[in-house]
């Protein structure tokens, strides 16, 4: 069964509002440069199927997927959309590779989320409409209360989270795609707005608008397309309940278990001593550190104490969203996990820029689909096929 | 020829298609399923990813439906994707499972695909209209049957079609429809019923289509392995295809429809089918409106372009006809729950290949059935191939 490497990356970079473009020229920009990446090819003729990730609330049209393929050059091509997270469109991808009947799939995924004036309603109509969205108020508070339960459960503390803010915003200031990167003191986190306790203003990811596209293609494809292959050594996702009452709200489970998935196809059975890094959600900060543990890269209740000893630095022994994470470059919406993904693949290919990690070779990333949801994806990639 | 793996189908569940269902839309989905399970002789525990299906998000009034429907799909920490291609979801939710086994990820996918269009009020046409180009299309009012009244009209001139050809189709596929235990529509029409029935937008005629339904359904799929333990007879998913047209349906010529050929070919390809309407014993096209019963044969590559009203009216589209058109009666018989129906059109290529489909079984053993779904703004065609 062949191996599966992203061998084209293009990307728009992020901001806060893009005014002077649509969605469609940004799916364009970044497919151009993906196509141009991934050693030039057509995608009229050389792509055989092209997945989008895109929600139609989030897009504000029904059945979004009529509006994608003319702009990535899949107009009478194989194209079809998963509304779910980048990653998992990713993971499909991958799989169609592995049957062996495709040999290069494009994944597209974005967001235009500055277009949208009702963010709250839209996040309040992912609630079961009985039991969770007649109580009202902005739905993050779902994310003040798991962050309650996790801190007590695991022993991290409020301003290890902080401490998060400050690193990843502070990385984003190195890295030319970011939206929000920022020199900040954990005082001004910790005495930022209360939002829904006990996050504060700062600790929330804002949000941004950009394109990514990433080109997969099988081992064979891939030695003709490109020199520096980046392979998709397992790629796991899950959905823990959609019911929020049933859910163990110390643990990231849905992570815990796509961890495990992803490190088995890997053959990863010690992921501390063989990841090099991780790019990994923190839509809200303590989400970086329960992640974290999730997925294995630390002992429990441990993330925070590494954070707070600078390990998870871009310098420190395991770095942590050197990229800047979502705390930094921004909050894409569906294209959130794809753009980890993304940053993943450039660090392994030594193309990160200032925010290069020295000498690493396996990374992994990792989604979370937010608030309501407890459905997430992990990603190993490595610059070793095997 | 196939994957690296070989995938079955081994079980296949329906729930009714009504126009109002009392049951949720997740209760339908636990239905479906259960029923899909028992017929394989499964349970949760051995299914290892699930692959759901459902059409817009507008008819429940819920955003990130899919992650509502994750238990009820039998998907509780599971690996868990939802696929969207608009009315093209239903068959290809199947097309999704079967690269979930054929890429030896997993050994067994359940698919669900699920529509509860009856919450949309004062009626789930008024979802539509966001599916429109909010700058060229949405300012003229345009709605659903608006644009397919055009290509309905474009196709009978290009090729001299007249209504009551059309008009032969939705009454076949009614008449199928008494046959089946799910059917919302079943009944015994005339040409004359339709051609007097109601004007919609000419020339679309009230009983040319098909109704607005809550339903779902589900099939198991396994690999090779793991089916040829649990069943004697498995279907196999021999070809998937799929492909997208441009969405600037105004620019298109809209008697032919390109991308389901494009998906046909590319399916036909897999399964090494070379001549189509030689070694394809039953099919269930997709057929939301009379004329696209017909418009599918023809991009289906079952007959020449402008033959389909031909071979209707020669009866060879009947259950005992040499090319049985959809057996099952269809979404103008059965019910359109969008998903769910096209989802319906695999469970019943998958019972007519093992001899299941009770009073609508086509005579003369079939051996390989494909079916069809058509989604999107005019622009989607999905395919299934399955062989016995």
């Amino acid at each position: 069964m062949t191996e599966v490497a992203i061998v084209g990356i293009g990307c728009t970079g992020f901001r806060p509002i893009t005014p002077d473009l649509s969605y469609k020229e940004l799916m364009f920009e970044a497919a151009t440069r993906a196509y141009q990446d991934a050693g030039n090819i057509n995608p009229r003729k050389d792509v055989d199927a092209f997945v989008t990730c895109a929600e139609d609330y989030w897009e504000g049209h029904s059945i979004f997927d009529e509006f994608v393929p003319d702009q990535i050059g899949a107009a009478l091509r194989h194209l079809f959309t998963v509304p779910s997270d980048g990653l998992i469109g990713l993971a499909t991808a991958y799989m169609l590779i592995k049957t062996g009947e495709f040999n290069t799939v494009v994944v597209e995924a974005h967001s235009k989320i500055s277009d949208v004036t009702t963010f709250t309603g839209i996040v309040n109509f992912g609630l079961d409409p009985i039991f969770n969205r007649p109580l009202g108020g902005h739905p993050y508070y779902m994310a003040g209360l798991e962050m309650t339960r996790f801190l007590r459960e695991s022993g991290n503390t409020r301003e290890q989270c902080a401490q998060v803010v400050v690193k990843n915003r502070k990385n984003a200031l190195s890295n030319s795609y970011a939206a929000h990167g920022a020199n900040i003191a954990k005082e001004q986190v910790l005495e930022s707005e209360p939002y829904f306790d006990p996050l504060n203003r700062l600790d929330i990811s804002q949000p941004c608008d950009g394109g990514i596209v990433i080109v997969l293609a099988s081992e064979t494809a891939a030695k003709k397309l490109t020199d520096r292959p980046v392979w998709i050594r397992g790629i796991g996702w899950i959905s823990d309940t959609s019911w929020p009452e049933s859910r163990e709200w110390g643990r990231a489970v849905y992570a815990e278990l796509a961890a495990d998935m992803a490190y088995k196809t890997a053959g990863i059975r010690n992921p501390q001593k063989e990841i090099n890094f991780a790019e990994i959600d923190d839509s809200f900060s303590y989400k970086e550190l329960q992640h974290l543990e999730a997925l294995k890269l630390c002992r429990q209740g441990e993330a925070g104490k590494l954070t707070e000893e600078g390990e998870t630095e871009i310098d420190g022994s395991l770095p942590v969203n050197a990229s800047g994470g979502l705390l930094g470059m921004g909050y894409a919406i569906e294209a959130s996990g794809l753009h980890r993904a993304l940053e993943t693949a450039l660090q392994l290919r030594g193309e990160a820029g200032e925010h290069q990690i020295p000498n690493v070779k396996a990374g992994v990333a990792q989604s979370w689909r937010g608030v309501p949801t407890a459905t997430g994806a992990v990603a190993v990639l490595s610059v070793e096929v095997k | 020829m196939f994957g690296k793996k070989r995938v079955a189908v081994v079980g296949a569940g329906l729930t009714l298609f009504r126009r109002y269902m009392k049951e949720t839309g997740r209760e339908m989905c636990y239905e479906a399923s259960k029923m899909a399970l028992d017929q394989a002789g499964l349970e949760l525990k051995d299914i290892e990813s699930v692959a759901y299906g459902s059409a817009p998000d507008a008819f429940d009034g819920m955003h990130m439906k899919g992650e509502n429907m994750t238990d009820a799909s039998g998907a509780w920490r599971k690996p868990f994707s939802r696929v969207y291609v608009g009315g093209g979801t239903g068959v290809f939710t199947a097309d999704a499972g079967w690269w979930h086994v054929a890429s030896g990820q997993f050994d067994t996918c359940l698919v669900v695909a699920e529509e509860k269009m009856s919450p949309c009020c004062p009626h789930p046409a008024q979802a539509f209209t966001t599916i429109f180009d909010p700058i060229m299309d949405r300012p003229h009012g345009t709605t659903l049957i608006w644009i397919f009244a055009l290509e309905m009209h474009r196709y009978m001139h290009v090729h001299g079609i007249k209504k009551e050809q059309i008009a032969l189709v939705s009454v076949k596929n009614k008449r199928n429809a008494l046959d089946h235990p799910c059917a919302q529509l079943g009944a015994k029409i005339t040409v004359d019923d339709v051609l007097n029935s109601e004007i919609m937008c000419w020339p679309v005629q009230r009983l040319d289509i098909s109704p607005t339904s809550d339903g779902a359904a589900a099939v198991v799929l396994a690999s090779e392995d793991v089916a040829k333990k649990i069943t004697d007879n498995p279907v196999w998913i021999d070809g998937v295809g799929w492909c997208i047209d441009s969405t600037y349906w105004t620019n298109r010529d809209l008697y032919y429809p390109d991308y389901v050929e494009c998906a046909a070919r590319m399916a036909y390809k897999m399964a090494g089918i070379k001549n189509p309407p030689k070694e394809i014993d039953v099919a269930e096209p997709y057929d939301p409106f009379d004329y696209k019963e017909l418009h599918h044969m023809e991009g289906l590559l079952l007959c020449r372009k402008g033959e389909a009203p031909k071979l209707t009216a020669e009866g060879v589209t009947q259950r005992d006809g040499n090319l049985p058109i959809n057996p099952s009666g269809g979404l103008l018989g059965v019910g359109n729950p969008i998903a769910a129906a096209g989802l319906m059109k695999v469970c019943e290529i998958f019972w007519q290949l093992r001899g299941e489909a009770g009073k609508r079984q086509v005579p003369g053993d079939p051996r390989t059935g494909v079916a069809q779904a058509w989604g999107d703004l005019m622009q989607y065609g999905s395919v299934i191939v399955m062989r016995r």
